[in-house]
């Protein structure tokens, strides 16, 4: 620790206003996320909590709200603050278990094609280019209106679309790290290729992913909420912050705006924090800027 | 013929080719030539000239589109061609080592210089964690670092160039080969560190009577080190011998160029001699001897008939119609 706060990272750090809000904010949604339930009063999963009476109050600050709500309720009374923080959970657990998912398919097969090159290669980056020339969203969709929805289709959906960074990224780095002394050294001491490639390669090409996976939780959270928004995402009784924008979509045009303003928001500061940070990240571990 | 002392490793008539778009480049072309026990062969020759790729034909890892083609790799008696890879695995770093070139890239650099030191003895060893660790103190401080305890758990960006060297020498030596490969050991180098290195490595095989092959563009280094001296161009074997008499006599006018262009202390010379033109382009050599163009000797004959590889005294053979026979003042 003590090393850490003299380290040339935690400097640059407390010069850098975005690092510090971008952190700060993903900080905010990682406690919420870790310890919600036992911060808000409701449950909006849990139905016979709900009072029907309390429907679509506006927030606390407004005309006609109510002090326990501080954000409003929606159409079946539920706390909005309540909705977000659950709703957020969804989310950033969606995105985070499909970062790593995709991080752990794309880098073992970077590592595959750039280790052996040949027909490994050019068969798992013309996979890659392929995936690469459509947009990610579409093919999301297209396998989510294949295989059905769910949470644990849109797992698939989002992997399948966010592996292939991971695999250009590795197989790039693995490239140019086998032509380097270490890794001949490697072979002439009669390491078996696995071990050279864990021992040797794997670390050595594993920087450029952190700013990479930091980044695509952020992007998975999106696609994520279009995806729930075009109504091929998660199921209604988990919904997302995206299923929480479109919940409240329907009844936006008659005023009651903070059903669906809300959640809109919170996605929107999770993916600002995560951004920020991600691109402080990106300078700091670049080795071409230092 | 002297009386040779046992050959440990004998390579015949090697021939590695690579395969590329451009046409096929036969990188070393029919070589032989053997190491004895205890022995220190120097490889010389031009940058392009073959010869790290006789290095690596030995370990077998030679990358597609390159191909060993033809030829024996005898060590101990045994082909190495006819082993399996896994076979070849237990041979690396155990029976052949290799140092590289350029430290500065040799060594990984997330891992402390103990952890790959130790590598080596957990590949090839059934020592314990304590004995090992004792085997790597010990054999860091064999090759000239201070303080070894203490600097194994250093990385490698916390050494010198110098200092990188000598752990990767460590490396190869640890595992107790009887071969080492040296690929330019000192060219990448400070001058000043060079011959410290040198004298390490020459130190650490006559202690252990291992056998070495130094591959080096360096004529002066190969002088203070081998016993015997193979010279190569394009591939091929243009002259051998005892390094003394190789030196002081060469036969072939290729390497009386090289040593002509060492510059001489004691020697008043306004300008080194230089060798004129440049190294044939491999994928097309030209029929004939392929220094025929660059050599100030040469005739019409050498022209139309490729010299074949003949002896001459005292163990030593060349490659040349016009064998010179002048002897250079020491």
């Amino acid at each position: 620790m003590q090393g850490f706060l003299k380290s040339e990272f935690f400097f640059n750090y407390r010069r850098s206003a975005s690092a510090i809000i971008g952190s700060a904010l993903m900080l905010v949604f990682a406690i919420y996320v870790a310890f919600g339930p036992w911060l808000v009063a409701q449950n909006p999963h849990d139905i016979a909590s709900l009072e029907l009476l309390d429907s679509f109050k506006p927030p606390a600050w407004l005309e006609g709200g109510d002090p326990r709500y501080l954000l409003g309720t929606d159409g079946q009374g539920r706390d909005i603050l309540a909705s977000v923080v659950y709703g957020a959970r969804i989310s950033v657990m969606i995105g985070v278990t499909a970062m790593l998912c995709s991080c752990l398919i794309g880098t073992v097969l970077g590592l595959l094609a750039g280790f052996y090159r040949g027909v490994i290669d050019s068969f798992i980056m013309r996979i890659a280019d392929i995936q690469l020339s459509f947009p990610s969203i579409l093919i999301a969709l297209f396998l989510m209106s294949a295989v059905g929805t769910g949470i644990d289709k849109v797992l698939i959906a989002l992997t399948a679309v966010g592996w292939v960074v991971y695999a250009r990224t590795v197989r790039g780095s693995t490239l140019s790290e086998i032509e380097k002394e270490y890794v001949q050294a490697a072979r002439v001491a009669g390491l078996p290729d696995r071990k050279i490639i864990l021992k040797h390669v794997l670390p050595n090409v594993l920087t450029p992913l952190i700013v990479i996976a930091t980044i695509q939780v952020g992007t998975f959270v999106l696609i994520e909420a279009s995806l729930s928004f075009l109504g091929v995402g998660v199921p209604i009784t988990q919904p997302s912050l995206g299923l929480l924008v479109k919940n409240g979509f329907d009844v936006l045009f008659s005023g009651l705006w903070w059903t669906s303003a809300f959640p809109g928001l919170a996605i929107m500061m999770l993916v600002f924090g995560i951004n920020l940070f991600g691109d402080f990240l990106r300078d700091e571990l670049n080795p071409r800027l230092k | 013929m002297s009386v040779q002392k046992q050959a440990l490793l004998e390579v015949r008539d090697l021939k590695t080719r690579f395969y590329t778009f451009a046409g096929v480049v036969n990188a070393v072309d029919g070589v032989s030539f053997s190491v004895g026990r205890g022995e220190i062969l120097g490889l010389v020759g031009e940058s392009g000239g073959g010869k790290s790729v006789i290095g690596f034909s030995i370990l077998g890892l030679i990358d597609p589109p390159g191909k060993v083609d033809d030829g024996e790799i005898l060590f101990g008696g045994v082909d190495l061609r006819r082993k399996s890879e896994k076979e070849l695995q237990k041979i690396r770093g155990k029976e052949i080592a290799m140092v590289f070139q350029d430290p500065m890239t040799s060594l990984n650099p997330l891992q402390t210089v103990g952890e790959q030191i130790d590598e080596m003895l957990r590949l090839h060893s059934d020592l314990d964690g304590k004995a090992r660790r004792a085997r790597c103190i010990e054999m860091l401080s064999d090759v000239g670092i201070s303080e070894a305890e203490k600097r194994l758990n250093n990385y490698p960006h916390q050494f010198s160039g110098g200092m990188r060297q000598r752990v990767v020498i460590a490396i190869a030596m640890i595992a107790g080969p009887q071969l080492i490969i040296a690929d330019e050991p000192t060219t990448a180098l400070d001058v000043t560190i060079q011959s410290q290195i040198l004298k390490l490595m020459k130190q650490q095989v006559r202690e252990r009577e291992a056998s070495m092959i130094l591959i080096t563009h360096d004529l002066a280094v190969v002088s203070q080190m081998a016993d015997e001296i193979v010279v190569l161009y394009c591939g091929k074997i243009v002259e051998k011998g005892p390094k003394q008499d190789l030196i002081s006599k060469p036969a072939h006018p290729y390497t009386q160029g090289l040593l002509g262009s060492i510059p001489k202390l004691h020697d008043r010379q306004d300008r080194l001699t230089q060798i004129p033109g440049t190294v044939p382009d491999v994928r097309n050599l030209p029929q004939g001897c392929n220094f025929r163009e660059r050599c100030p000797f040469a005739q019409a004959r050498c022209a139309e008939e490729e010299p074949e590889q003949h002896a001459l005294d005292a163990g030593r053979s060349v490659a040349c119609h016009f064998p010179l026979e002048q002897e250079l003042a020491p």
